[in-house]
């Protein structure tokens, strides 16, 4: 449609208020995080002009980051010390991503390049696993690794992970790997080249941005999970969605120090989301929507 | 002979997809069709509380999951928030993505901005809305009472009329872009032509966008009301942090009454059999969702 230039103007102030209204609650809480703490509570809010302070990351981190003057902070001490808890989160989202990665890269391989019996249904098999509820899953998982003690360690909630990401990366890597003309691998198969090879050597380096994307995605989700970890672990191990709910304590909540974990926490998702905005739609979608 | 022993076993050079698929096969079987089976094995057993062991109930559970006036307000509560966040989420998302699908400078920023709400995990979602739908310090609270929409110092999440739609709106603003975001992507992959005729033949714009713009969309709307139909249904982190299911039973979820049952209350075989039932209602409801709307992967 063709607007004039007084509607355009229109349009664009409409399109930032509207953002603007979504972007505002994040804004929010990163301000709590540097907020006095007398501060957060107080009504009218302090929206943009209060007092700042580095006391909430300095209590998370551990660590004196140096703004105030004799403020002493206990290396690896505290109640809100949560490094250890952000150690957690990266080590089972990347080893997780990981796993889901390599098993969905040679399925996903298979279900664009050959065909199959049936084939159909398993394609509709993956996609159904992606409809269970997570509790339908948690509780027969729960009670298996208790007996098998895996309870409350990274390699139990790792596989959970992995298979909870699995429906996306295979199917989104099929798509990505539906693009790569099926020529290449027909011309190399007529030359003596066997499947492994091909994949290894043609498609594999062709399919590299597609991967890092999916790759993006399974972190992202292992990142922000909550119901596995909070079944499937006890006091070893804790991610910091689950962690962030348990600063409610007797003497009320620590929001400072929970909103600067969570700040702390998102910083880097919003980069890798930022770096994969052109697959991101593909993604959330399961790779059926390309942008 | 010998050149036979010693070539590579057939399947690893042959054609067959068997072994690019095997440990696929292998964790979807060990981590999906093994806790199908023994939730099924579950819910004809309960744990015994003094021996600390499983033990055959026949259909018991059946009958309670069914005459259980809690499961069938935890039901209810699941279908509508599902139902209204679907809806607000359709409408604001399709009206959102009308409004940002351009070209003009700033409005890439605009749409990069938009997934940053996708990103934050729902469990601090929960929180910060918790924190701002306080009766006290809240921000959205004071600035409901600004308006005068709120009369006094509301506990908008501790008033049983009030709870779920608190936790509607969290999910509405976290998940809202997401919609968006997919129709921008389908707005963009339209074709030109048809509008520009349509421009030509004098349409008005609501002529427009309902016989063309919409039945274009068909595909890329059924997929995300799929999706976002299947996580709405299956919701647990919102009101785990915000409510735990509360004022009363106002904000239960089929998800949190299982969850509940199984690891608050340590009724393993009731738990087990309400999530099972939640995984049938959604396997069916999707299922013919896919039939009907002949959405394909």
């Amino acid at each position: 449609m063709v607007l004039s230039r007084h509607q355009r103007l229109l349009r664009a102030f409409a399109a930032w208020a509207v953002v603007m209204l979504f972007v505002f609650p994040i804004y929010y809480w990163v301000t709590l995080s540097i907020k006095l703490e007398r501060e957060i509570f107080s009504i009218p809010p302090k929206l943009f002009s209060f007092e700042t302070s580095a006391k909430s990351y300095e209590e998370v981190f551990g660590i004196s980051l140096g703004f105030e003057e004799g403020l002493a902070v206990l290396p690896g001490g505290g109640d809100f010390y949560m490094a250890p808890r952000l150690w957690d989160s990266v080590v089972i989202a990347v080893c997780s991503t990981a796993l889901a990665i390599v098993i969905a890269t040679l399925a996903a391989y298979a279900l664009s390049r050959m065909r199959f019996r049936g084939q159909h249904h398993f394609v509709f098999w993956i996609l159904s696993t992606r409809m269970m509820p997570p509790v339908a899953v948690a509780i027969p998982i729960f009670i298996i690794y208790k007996d098998i003690g895996f309870i409350d360690t990274y390699h139990g909630v790792i596989l959970i992970h992995a298979l909870m990401n699995m429906p996306l990366a295979v199917l989104l890597l099929k798509s990505f790997f539906d693009d790569i003309p099926k020529e290449i691998d027909e011309a190399a198969l007529i030359d003596g080249a066997s499947r492994f090879l091909i994949f290894r050597k043609l498609v594999l380096p062709m399919a590299l941005g597609g991967i890092a994307a999916t790759a993006v995605l399974c972190f992202i989700f292992s990142w922000t999970e909550f119901l596995f970890v909070l079944t499937l672990t006890q006091t070893g191990l804790k991610t910091v969605p689950v962690v962030s709910s348990t600063f409610v304590t007797s003497t009320g909540t620590a929001w400072g120090n929970m909103a600067a974990l969570g700040t702390a926490a998102i910083l880097p998702a919003f980069v890798f989301i930022l770096l994969v905005q052109k697959n991101l739609v593909r993604g959330l979608t399961l790779g059926s929507v390309k942008q | 002979m010998v050149t036979r022993a010693l070539r590579a076993p057939r399947f690893m050079v042959s054609d067959h997809p068997l072994p690019w698929l095997l440990p696929l096969i292998v964790i979807l079987v060990v981590f999906t069709l093994f806790p199908l089976f023994y939730n099924i094995y579950l819910s004809f057993h309960e744990l015994a509380p003094r021996k600390r062991a499983l033990v055959p109930v026949g259909l018991d559970n059946w009958e309670q999951l069914f005459a259980d006036p809690r499961m069938w307000s935890a039901f209810y509560v699941t279908l509508f928030y599902t139902g209204v966040c679907l809806t607000i989420q359709l409408v604001l998302g399709m009206a959102i993505a009308l409004l940002i699908d351009s070209d003009d400078p700033g409005f890439g920023f605009l749409r990069a901005l938009l997934t940053l709400t996708l990103v934050i995990p729902p469990a601090i979602t929960g929180m910060m809305f918790l924190l701002m739908q306080d009766a006290q310090f809240g921000l959205i609270t004071w600035m409901l009472q600004s308006l005068g929409v709120l009369t006094q110092a509301t506990p908008i999440l501790a008033t049983p009329s009030l709870a779920l739609w608190g936790v509607i709106l969290a999910d509405v603003w976290q998940w809202t872009p997401f919609m968006v975001l997919i129709f921008v992507a389908g707005l963009r992959s339209l074709p030109r032509d048809p509008f520009e005729s349509a421009m030509i033949d004098g349409a008005s714009p609501w002529q427009v966008f309902r016989r063309l713009t919409l039945p274009m969309m068909g595909k890329v709307i059924a997929i995300a009301v799929l999706i976002r139909g299947i996580d709405l249904f299956r919701m647990f982190d919102y009101v785990f942090v915000m409510t735990s299911g509360g004022p009363g039973t106002s904000t239960y979820t089929l998800s949190l009454y299982a969850w509940q049952q199984t690891f608050s209350f340590v009724k393993w075989g009731y738990g087990a059999t309400l999530s099972l039932f939640a995984l049938i209602v959604i396997l069916v409801a999707a299922n013919l969702f896919v039939a009907v709307f002949k959405v394909r992967w």
